[in-house]
């Protein structure tokens, strides 16, 4: 596929053709500042959307990354108030542990019982998010009593951009050559597009989908601590259904729900495009109540687009039995 | 896939399967959560009680109906709890505008059916896959709600409009409950005792196989969708009517909770297996955990640690069984 017709190409030139249709009437969005202001809010859903990818890519979906972000995010505050002292490298640490570990329940449910990966994530959803509840007794972690250190991090700049984005850039990058570098990028396309041929090539599709499962933990704990220090509060329903949107990210960025389909580039630029809405909805005066139903709509033309696109590769014997399938 | 069973030397007899099967043991599950519940709370078993106890799940179980059909045959819905949102939106609207209760019925099923069809339509024609439509659907018709309400709200329902989610029919039977149970009937027999319902089997064996065999996939397909629905139109009508109002935020969260209902009542997520006595099965449990957990003053989200626990416990436990029962 040349360079040109690539859907990564063409979703970069959707969200520019967006900025310049900004810009003609607000053109201080599109200052430098203000991109990377956007850039910086959009960092958690970039990383979600990572994690969500390398899961999906396996042929399964992770719903439980919002409710792993918000447990780990509430423990974090928790202990941040019991022990002040604690450095934030060891809270950052302890997240992305916790989120690892809850990532590595649903890799081991899905890998050793062979339960479906939908079933799995939406009961462990639901487990986690009452779990909160039960360490928290419904209490809110409020931004007073936090320390300063924790509240800081994400916010303190480096050459000019705040934590929370090199994060991103740095997770974006290690992604990069995690999937197109190294043995288990592969492994997780493998399993995708042919989980039985996976096999035959002598690919465990059962830890691989594992350690699909356990970086998307792991990172869902990481954007957890993030998200929590960044809005200075933690209470039960924080980034409530987020997980449709790091789903939604992944699939306009091309991930093929099927598996087997889909790239670093495409899942960070179906986040940059969401992002890119949400903030330039209040700059442009639409109520903010339009969001839902344009992410939707962008979530169903993206799938429709991908799915032409994907029409003309491959053999087609029966026609009709391909659509029935 | 890692599991393989030796071929047993002989059928088990009828009666030891039906005992085996998993409707047996949600029964099971449903009676020992019955007593317990009778032992746990003085209030319990008291018809008014029980009564309220069911509105914890007509309507989710309603929806269910047409969800498990659309699960056996291989798809599902994630954007019911958003159609019910757009159809409370536009029975609010049709309020504001003076429509009276049967125009507001109409409209609401109407409503439903649209949002089904434009869901089926998107699957069948584009051949797009079911789950990433529905969540696109799922934000665009919650959406729609919120665009139209933003933050406010549609009151002032007909008094006679209040019958779908209040009324009682005879002594403590409500107009829900017995709407609940006349659709399980039906889906029942649909399912289970028509050329449809076989399709539906077909299809979510092997849809390829179902085509050759002379099964309309597509346009059984649709068909369910459109059910779906429908379904969520009448559940809307009934959540509207029992609230009195109508927010965007209606129903939140009870796309999950349906699918559990109908993975809970042994219906297979991947589609070709399940029956209908089993959701019906599951419905009670569900709500039975729920209402008894509510009489021991447990907070809502506790109870969806157990209906999350639930969800995985009855088909880990199986699996977990037959590994230490073959050595796998």
């Amino acid at each position: 596929m040349s360079i040109l017709k690539a859907r990564e190409t063409i979703l970069a030139g959707a969200i520019l053709a967006l900025l310049l249709l900004i810009a003609t009437r607000f053109p201080a969005f599109v200052s430098p500042g203000n991109l990377a202001a956007v850039f910086n809010d959009t960092s958690p859903l970039i990383l979600l959307a990572l994690g969500q990818m390398v899961v999906i890519l396996t042929k399964c979906i992770d719903l439980s990354v919002a409710a792993n972000l918000a447990l780990t995010g509430m423990c974090t505050a928790m202990l941040n108030i019991a022990f002040p002292g604690l450095p934030v490298a060891a809270l950052l640490l302890i997240a992305v542990a916790l989120g690892t570990v809850m990532g590595m329940i649903n890799g081991l449910l899905v890998w050793k019982l062979d339960i479906p990966s939908i079933v799995v994530t939406l009961g462990t959803m639901t487990i986690f998010r009452g779990i909160i509840f039960l360490i928290s007794e419904g209490k809110w972690v409020n931004s007073h009593e936090m320390s300063d250190a924790f509240k800081a991090f994400p916010r303190a700049e480096l050459l000019g951009l705040p934590m929370l984005s090199w994060i991103a850039i740095v997770t974006v990058a290690a992604f990069f050559v995690l999937m197109t570098r190294t043995a288990l990028g592969r492994a997780v396309y493998a399993v995708g597009g042919n989980p039985n041929a996976a096999v035959y090539t002598g690919i465990d599709v059962g830890r691989t989908r594992f350690a699909a499962y356990t970086i998307s933990g792991a990172l869902a704990g990481l954007t957890g601590y993030l998200w929590v220090s960044r809005y200075a509060v933690a209470y039960v329903d924080i980034a409530g259904g987020f997980e449709l949107d790091t789903v939604a990210a992944a699939v306009i960025g091309g991930v093929s729900i099927a598996g087997g389909i889909g790239s670093v580039a495409g899942a960070v630029l179906g986040a940059l495009f969401l992002g890119v809405i949400k903030n330039a909805l209040p700059v442009v005066g639409i109520s903010p109540f339009w969001q839902l139903a344009i992410s939707g709509a962008a979530i169903i033309l993206a799938v429709a687009f991908n799915a032409k696109a994907g029409k003309t590769k491959g053999r087609i014997i029966l026609r009709k039995a391909e659509t029935a399938a | 896939m890692s599991l393989s069973h030796p071929i047993p030397d002989r059928l088990q007899s009828p009666l030891a399967r039906r005992l085996k099967s998993w409707e047996s043991l949600l029964l099971l599950v449903a009676v020992a959560i019955f007593v317990a519940n009778c032992f746990a709370s003085p209030y319990f078993l008291d018809a008014w009680n029980l009564s309220d106890a069911t509105f914890n799940f007509t309507e989710k179980a309603m929806i269910a109906f047409a969800m498990a059909l659309l699960v056996i045959a291989g798809d599902i819905d994630l954007s019911v709890a958003s159609i019910i949102a757009l159809c409370s939106t536009a029975m609010g609207a049709a309020v504001q505008a003076g429509v009276g209760t049967p125009g507001l019925v109409a409209i609401g099923l109407g409503t439903g059916l649209a949002a089904g069809a434009f869901n089926g339509a998107l699957v069948t024609r584009l051949a797009l896959p079911s789950i990433v439509v529905t969540i696109g659907t799922m934000s665009l018709y919650r959406g729609i709600a919120y665009i139209v309400l933003g933050d406010q709200a549609y009151r002032g329902y007909p008094d006679s409009f209040a019958f779908f989610g209040q009324g009682y029919v005879f002594w403590v039977v409500s107009f829900e409950f017995v709407m609940f149970a006349l659709l399980a009937v039906v889906f029942g027999v649909l399912l289970h005792k028509t050329n449809f319902g076989r399709s539906v089997f077909a299809i979510g064996n092997n849809a390829t196989g179902a085509l050759f065999s002379g099964i309309r996939v597509q346009r059984v397909r649709f068909i369910l969708f459109l059910l779906t629905g429908l379904m969520s139109g009448i559940a809307a009508i009934c959540l509207t009517s029992r609230l009195g109002s109508t927010r965007p935020s209606i129903a939140m969260g009870w796309e999950l909770e349906i699918v559990t209902m109908v993975v809970l009542g042994g219906v297979s997520i991947l589609g070709g297996a399940g029956s209908i006595p089993g959701v019906v099965i599951a419905a009670f449990v569900m709500g039975l955990v729920t209402f008894g957990l509510g009489l021991l003053n447990v907070p809502g989200i506790v109870m969806s640690i157990v209906i999350g626990a639930l969800l995985i416990g009855v088909i880990a436990l199986p699996r977990l069984w037959s590994m230490l029962r073959w050595g796998a």
